[in-house]
């Protein structure tokens, strides 16, 4: 159980003019549990590794003090855990139970003590497995479990949570979500980090929300907090429960195939699949994981090609897996679920360049439709950055522009709002729906509810539960 | 090809069970003193012993040939440059293409030095086959005093191997999508390949970073000594098989001087 | 002893994944480049125009994590990594990674770890190819012709070293620094502010 006090805290990163928190005065006592909010660039995650001790002084500047039962943050490292977003690089052994262990060696617990705490952790956090599970084997929810029980196992007063779902789908957000209402009691200090406010509500008791300028703008209960500033932060970003976004369905009734799948399969990734996309439609495939959803998105990029079954694109004989990249990316666009994938250049403005430029395009043409791209995507103030220093919402936006920029009839999106903000999501909801009523044709595979409630004008479930799978007919 | 670093063989044979340090020290003490000669007969005789140990490794042939395969190329080069660039043509003239001569003592040294990399090179490759890498780590820190902090961080590196392997795939798979391919042009490939690795590169020292910043918060910077959950033991079967393994190369190596076949590589 | 000498973890942690990258890239070299590596294979000399691409993990730990040993260790891990990974050549990876690297390592040392720019970086990789050439010289070519064959490999390893690992890592590192990820690393801390 620990106390945190916070006074005039600021910390700004080497080589950045900003601050990226400054003038925080907070106090959380003994076994509180803290949602705290802000905007993107409020500083949340940084003053989240303050606390952990994980500032290194040479990478920064520090003001004020923050104190954790009385010591500073680097003194009190074995009384807080943190748990990060991404379950992959929180990871550090190839087994289950050594991962749980590593913390234990480091602070010199003795070997006899270490596997009991070890099957303990793994316990309270409802780890399913045997203590050798290759970790390379978890999903992502059973990985950052681990992760979580990884901290656990350290027994710490305070709890620190990264946006510990944000790279979840939704049953491994859940599973997480569970995982921690299960293993902290009132003896553990909670402070989590979650733009999807509904993700943590039923964990905490307390909603601070940080100003992006510096201090704190609101601190309260969940409920006096979301009645005064509830819209404010949704209008930021935030993911604030009972405001919803209205619906954007199609207006017209798409009339032209333009790709169509036939009992297209991939050995061991997908079974054979049929389905029709038309232009003017969002077409949402959704289903759980493993199904082979972004096999499918891939099949349907062309870019892997069907180990049986067709894949046939109107006005063109050949399966697009076969085309030359330049044809396919001036009438298909995909995009991947990590944005920075599609990186091959330095620079933002060639970025979107690129593909334009190997459709043979004239350079007044390519300028003029790299211009409208960034004005469009609000990228223009960074159109001399480099791709990989940008955020996750610009990033996103960027690798969409990219696969707009060649103008293609059918976008292919895996995840697209994927751990976006809801100022970026709705962004690109508008952005999406523009398309569609200019006739693209979009398939997007998500696990994103509300995407498919909002955007989506026909939902294709993939590995639906299916008594009777459909028998496999003619075999081309 | 799959990036697959898991042992490949059965971890119950009575050589694959030892001491992971005791095993690369044993290949390193059998095959290393193998370099110092380049007749033909010294590495046939040490392949022999290798195969004849085999089993007990628990490697099963196949596994081995496949892994053996690149050097059969390696072979072939090895052959082809001695052809033409061997310093020594003494014995009978065979064959005269211009002015490359091919003799018996051409092919001899040709044969030594490809029985000689095969030789050398097969007792990692069993070693490598039966050893995990976290018990490697372990062994490397409990029994050879290495550094844990070191060994610990590469073996944590290690585990992001299968990831970035994916991550190749899915690079090549999004440059396609953006319209970049190379077709036939050789530079155009080199270029594209250049700048896959690239963002594989900016993928993985992210990562790195975010690693290595998890890794303190459970604090592997403490400097609290360090604990061991699981125990490396080097016993006496352990000195015994890097005695076997530097008194195996030794005799061998003594018949062959004995015998007179020994060829000092440095002469 | 905390000095600008001592590692930290995130030093180890991605000197460490320098060389499990590279492990990665050679792999995917191996599986798209099936055919040079095989006409490479068939006439050894060719391939020492490309023998600095293998010993780019030597210069580029140097260069990024400006420790002493970086360069060694970066180098050996790679070793390590391909042999794990089922390297023909089995555990003689291990001394030769610990040769190569020891080269980039003098020419680091050599400067007192202070320098860092291209001259550095081209003595890095030049002296990586020599150390390189000199295992090569005796432990693999000792039965050539000295002047037709042992001589011009061991020229063209040193200049390939110094172009490939020496220009090439300084050039990798002058495109890394912009990305972010070497923030917290010497090279990143150079860059403007952002």
């Amino acid at each position: 159980m620990s106390e945190v006090r916070i006074r005039d805290f600021g910390w700004r990163h080497a080589g950045r003019r900003a601050w990226a928190v400054r003038g925080l005065d907070l106090h959380i006592r003994h076994g509180e549990r803290v949602l705290l909010l802000g905007p993107s660039g409020a500083g949340k995650s940084t003053l989240l590794a303050a606390l952990a001790g994980l500032l290194p002084e040479d990478s920064g500047e520090a003001e004020g003090t923050i104190e954790i039962d009385g010591l500073e943050p680097r003194k009190a490292r074995d009384r807080t855990g943190i748990v990060f977003q991404d379950p992959q690089t929180q990871l550090v052994m190839a087994r289950s139970g050594d991962d749980v262990a590593f913390g234990l060696e480091n602070r010199g617990v003795p070997a006899a003590e270490i596997w009991p705490r070890v099957s303990d952790a793994l316990d309270r956090v409802g780890f399913p497995y045997p203590i050798n599970r290759p970790t390379a084997a978890l999903s992502g929810g059973e990985a950052q479990r681990l992760a979580l029980a990884g901290v656990l196992a350290l027994r710490p007063g305070l709890l620190l949570l990264d946006e510990p779902t944000a790279n979840l789908d939704p049953p491994g957000a859940t599973l997480i979500r569970d995982a921690v209402a299960r293993a902290t009691g009132a003896d553990t200090t909670l402070i989590v980090v979650e733009h999807r406010v509904a993700e943590a509500l039923e964990l905490v008791d307390r909603v601070v929300v940080l100003e992006p300028g510096g201090g704190v703008r609101a601190d309260g209960s969940p409920d006096v907090v979301f009645t005064a500033y509830g819209d404010r932060l949704a209008a930021e970003g935030v993911w604030v429960p009972g405001f919803s976004i209205p619906p954007v369905k199609a207006t017209s009734t798409p009339t032209t195939d333009v790709v169509r799948v036939t009992s297209a399969a991939v050995t061991g990734r997908l079974d054979p699949v049929s389905l029709t996309v038309r232009d003017g439609e969002v077409l949402a495939v959704t289903g759980p994981n493993g199904v082979g959803k972004s096999t499918l998105a891939l099949v349907l990029g062309g870019l892997t090609a069907p180990d049986t079954g067709q894949v046939r694109v109107t006005g063109d004989h050949r399966p697009p897996h076969r085309w030359r990249a330049a044809t396919l990316a001036g009438r298909i666009g995909s995009v991947f679920q990590n944005p920075e994938h599609q990186f091959v250049t330095g620079r933002v403005a060639d970025e979107l360049a690129l593909g334009p430029r190997r459709l043979g395009r004239s350079p007044a043409e390519i300028r003029r439709i790299v211009d409208d791209l960034l004005d469009r995507l609000r990228l223009t103030r960074l159109a001399d950055a480099n791709p990989f220093t940008l955020s996750g919402g610009e990033a996103r936006r960027l690798s969409v522009a990219t696969a707009l920029a060649t103008a293609p009839r059918l976008l292919v999106l895996d995840e697209p709002t994927f751990g976006q903000d809801r100022r970026t999501w709705r962004e690109l909801i508008g952005l999406f729906a523009g398309l569609r009523d200019e006739g693209h044709a979009i398939v997007a595979v998500t696990h994103d509810e509300d995407f498919v409630r909002t955007l989506a004008d026909r939902t294709f479930p993939l590995g639906a539960p299916d008594p009777q799978p459909l028998p496999r007919r003619s075999r081309p | 090809m799959i990036l697959a670093p898991a042992p490949v063989a059965d971890p119950a044979a009575p050589l694959a069970r030892r001491n992971p340090v005791a095993k690369l020290g044993a290949a390193l003490l059998f095959s290393l003193p193998l370099i110092s000669t380049v007749d033909p007969v010294t590495p046939a005789a040490a392949l022999l012993v290798e195969l004849a140990l085999l089993p007990a490794f628990g490697v099963r042939m196949r596994v081995l040939a496949r892994r053996l395969a690149p050097l059969l190329l390696a072979a072939a080069g090895i052959l082809v440059s001695m052809v033409l660039f061997a310093a020594d043509r003494s014995g009978t003239l065979l064959l005269a293409l211009g002015p490359i001569q091919i003799t018996t003592g051409v092919l001899t040294t040709a044969t030594a030095l490809i029985l000689r990399i095969f030789a050398v090179a097969l007792p990692g490759i069993i070693v490598f086959a039966t050893t995990d890498p976290t018990d490697l780590a372990d062994a490397l820190v409990q029994n050879a005093k290495a550094p844990a902090r070191f060994a610990i961080g590469a073996l944590a590196a290690f585990r992001l191997l299968p990831l970035l392997g994916q991550e190749w795939r899915a690079l090549a798979l999004a440059r396609r999508a953006r319209g970049v391919d190379a077709g036939r042009n050789p530079v155009a490939r080199l270029r594209l390949f250049a700048s896959t690795a690239f963002a594989l590169l900016v993928g993985a020292l992210r990562r790195g970073v975010r690693l290595s910043v998890a890794m303190d918060s459970r604090g592997f910077d403490a400097r609290t000594p360090r604990t061991h959950a699981r125990l490396q033991r080097f016993t006496g079967a352990d000195t015994a098989l890097l005695a076997g393994a530097a008194g195996l190369a030794a005799l061998i190596l003594t018949v062959a001087v004995l015998t007179g076949f020994f060829q000092p590589v440095i002469s | 002893m905390d000095n600008r000498h001592r590692w930290r973890t995130i030093d180890i942690v991605i000197a460490s994944v320098i060389a499990v990258a590279f492990g990665v890239i050679f792999w995917a070299w191996n599986t798209v480049w099936g055919v040079t590596e095989a006409a490479f294979a068939f006439f050894p000399p060719a391939q020492t125009l490309l023998y600095g691409v293998w010993l780019l993990p030597a210069v580029l730990g140097g260069l990024i994590i400006r420790k002493p040993g970086a360069s060694l260790y970066t180098e050996a891990v790679a070793a390590i990594v391909s042999a794990l990974l089922g390297s023909a050549w089995g555990a003689t990876v291990i001394p030769q990674g610990l040769v190569q690297g020891l080269g980039a390592e003098l020419a680091f040392a050599v400067l007192f770890y202070r320098s860092w720019r291209l001259p550095a970086a081209l003595l890095a990789g030049a002296m990586t190819g020599v150390t390189a050439a000199l295992f090569d010289f005796f432990v693999w070519n000792a039965k050539y012709a000295l002047w037709d064959y042992r001589v011009p490999y061991a020229l063209l390893t040193v200049v390939s070293g110094a172009l490939l690992a020496g220009l090439g890592g300084w050039v990798l590192v002058k495109a890394l620094a912009p990305t972010g990820v070497l923030d917290r690393f010497g090279p990143g801390r150079e860059r403007a502010l952002i």
